[in-house]
């Protein structure tokens, strides 16, 4: 059994490893949330995979029979819930990237840190990129153009 | 007892609950802001007033004692750690009033901001190795919030790169929780301290290293910092002030907590490796500065930088190394923000925060650059600021422990902040501006932000003219720790 989990796990995170790697955005995020699966199924094993019981004490018995421990259960369900999470915001998230920037290669994706053009001068920044100045009177229909 | 220990999650929480469902009324969404900020810093101080008496605050939930249920444990370096993170977040909330790059204020910043609160107090409070992992993920999801909420191109962009690499980070620290459950059957500090002094050596090795590299991610070492300069420019001023004096030093904390105390004594052969990612970490941080002329890129380049002495610190491995590295901390938490904030004003009054495009301040507003000075010359680390006394504590055990390259290397990367720092100085204050016809605008609101950056900068200079108390309480939070 602890062999076929470790199978699963390799698996899973060489194949979401592969696809966080890829350029393309959705395929980034979706590797990353199935590499977050196979992280979720090392934190599993880690209780040892032993009996299918629960551990409840029978009734009329005072000891604990062979059962599963239950703690990396409650870890591993706090970790699913808090990755869906995670996946539901990067996923809206990329959406609107792709939408706003009209691309979904992560090369082309160089708003926040532009591509330098000179060894020793760095670009300075977009006028789009920066927050809009109260005393810049070209801020509002800037901004304005953004917005549609 | 309970009610103060659960302060650092509790009080931020509820002030998001309000503050979000107050979203349509601003006036008050701000007040709730500001009592929940101020109750925080009430309940900090309550709470080092506690922890320096010797009784740290401590609670077990559920009913379960520890080392089965989940505890919370404020100690002397949980407390202080909490102290500042309300300090930065009620000069952030003040400078909010400002109009120094607070633009636009979306009616779910502030709810994200003591979002981002809950996590980071959280961290502080717990002694329960999962309990840590699920604050990061609170805090990791309150900043992609902070990040995205502006909705420009760069801040999408900047959340997407933010998210993804701090992602690697998380689920290295999941694979290591695992892997630590499963080797120690322990997640509770106290217990997994006890148990971490039977481990085998090579064991202890495997386990430390995963989860030292989780920390290194989340704290922006060498050479994991790529996160940090590809998104902390794209904030508004008070949450990247906030973001900058906070997060990475969060991580900062976990190192701390884990190599100085739950896991006390690390292998030496770890200990190397750290001092070593310290020294890269200084050196490519400083260099990073050197190169842009973007204010906000210089500063977030300086964060890395300093990380890197906070490494040190904690690479050393003695209770004084611990000692120097909280008190570098405590130092560089004010400092940093202070300069962000300061950089914001600059912004306000020159029109840009590229260093080519402005100019002339040194006339126009000689206060703001003798007001610059306290927290630049602080973080380079002169006499008698606080980080004088920071670099002191950490390089002096370095030396005494004879480890003379990383100590020059710590020497020359001073000298290169200063040279960013002159940059700063001559480009933004002393050179004329650009632009002949400049004048500083008149329709400012700079009050707020005056108010905070002075109080800021009186909190580096009474540090430095008086180190002695604080010296005093770090020492003994080092001493404390790793004796349970």
């Amino acid at each position: 059994m602890i062999w076929a989990i470790a199978i699963t796990i390799w698996i899973t995170v060489l194949v979401g490893a592969r696809l966080a790697l890829s350029r393309d955005l959705l395929r980034c995020v979706l590797g990353l949330s199935i590499l977050a699966s196979g992280v979720n199924l090392v934190l599993f094993s880690s209780g040892r995979v032993s009996s299918p019981l629960p551990a409840v004490v029978i009734a009329g018995e005072s000891v604990l029979g062979p059962s599963a421990n239950p703690v990396p259960q409650a870890l591993v369900l706090t970790a699913i819930v808090i990755g869906f999470a995670l996946v539901c915001f990067s996923l809206v998230l990329v959406l609107r990237l792709i939408r706003e920037a009209e691309s979904d290669d992560t090369l082309d994706l160089r708003f926040a840190e532009p591509k330098p053009r000179h060894s020793l001068e760095p670009m300075a920044t977009d006028a789009a990129m920066e927050p809009v100045h109260p005393n810049d009177p070209g801020a509002s229909t800037r901004s304005g153009e953004r917005r549609s | 007892m309970m009610a103060l220990v659960v302060s650092p999650v509790l009080v931020p929480m509820l002030t998001a609950v309000l503050a979000t469902l107050l979203r349509r009324h601003a006036a008050l969404q701000r007040a709730v802001s500001f009592v929940g900020i101020l109750t925080l810093l009430a309940c900090a101080i309550a709470l080092v007033a506690l922890a320096s008496s010797g009784h740290p605050a401590e609670a077990a939930f559920g009913g379960w004692n520890a080392p089965f249920g989940i505890q919370f444990r404020i100690d002397r370096l949980g407390a202080v750690m909490v102290l500042l993170t309300a300090l930065m977040g009620t000069a952030s909330l003040l400078f909010m009033w400002s109009d120094a790059d607070t633009k636009p204020q979306h009616p779910l910043l502030l709810p994200l901001i003591h979002g981002m609160l809950i996590g980071v107090g959280g961290a502080f409070a717990t002694a329960d190795l999962f309990n840590l992992y699920v604050w990061f993920e609170v805090m990791l999801i309150g900043v992609l919030g902070l990040f995205a909420i502006g909705g420009r191109l760069d801040q999408l962009d900047a959340t997407f790169k933010y998210f993804a690499l701090n992602l690697v980070g998380t689920l290295l620290l999941v694979v290591a929780v695992g892997a630590v459950y499963a080797v120690t059957g322990q997640l509770n500090f106290g217990a997994l301290h006890q148990a971490a002094l039977a481990l085998k050596p090579g064991v202890a090795i495997v386990l430390l290293t995963v989860l030292m590299l989780a920390f290194l991610i989340k704290a922006g070492a060498f050479p994991l910092f790529a996160w940090l300069p590809a998104s902390y420019h794209t904030l508004p001023a008070p949450a990247l002030a906030l973001c900058a004096g906070l997060l990475t030093k969060v991580g900062i904390y976990a190192l701390l907590r884990m190599l100085g105390d739950v896991f006390a004594p690390p292998p030496e052969m770890l200990l190397q490796a750290l001092g070593w990612i310290a020294a890269a970490t200084m050196l490519f941080g400083v260099l990073g500065a050197a190169y842009h002329w973007d204010l906000r890129r210089i500063l977030g380049f300086h964060i890395i930088s300093q990380i890197g002495y906070m490494l040190l610190g904690i690479a050393l491995g003695t209770e004084a190394g611990d000692a120097g590295a909280l008190f570098y901390t405590a130092h560089h938490i004010i400092v940093k923000a202070n300069l962000f904030l300061i950089a914001a004003m600059i912004w306000r009054l020159t029109g840009s925060y590229d260093l080519r495009r402005i100019g002339g301040l040194a006339n126009a507003r000689p206060l703001l650059g003798l007001l610059f000075i306290v927290p630049a010359l602080s973080l380079i680390g002169f006499p008698p600021l606080s980080g004088f006394w920071a670099k002191l504590l950490v390089l002096r055990e370095a030396i005494e422990l004879g480890h003379v390259t990383w100590t020059v290397v710590a020497l020359i990367v001073s000298l290169l902040t200063l040279y960013s720092m002159m940059k700063i100085w001559l480009e933004a204050f002393w050179k004329p501006h650009p632009d002949p016809a400049w004048t500083p605008p008149r329709d400012t609101r700079l009050g707020p932000a005056w108010a905070v950056t002075i109080g800021l900068a009186l909190i580096t200079l009474t540090i430095g003219l008086d180190p002695q108390p604080l010296i005093a309480y770090v020492t003994a939070a080092a001493l404390s720790m790793g004796a349970r």
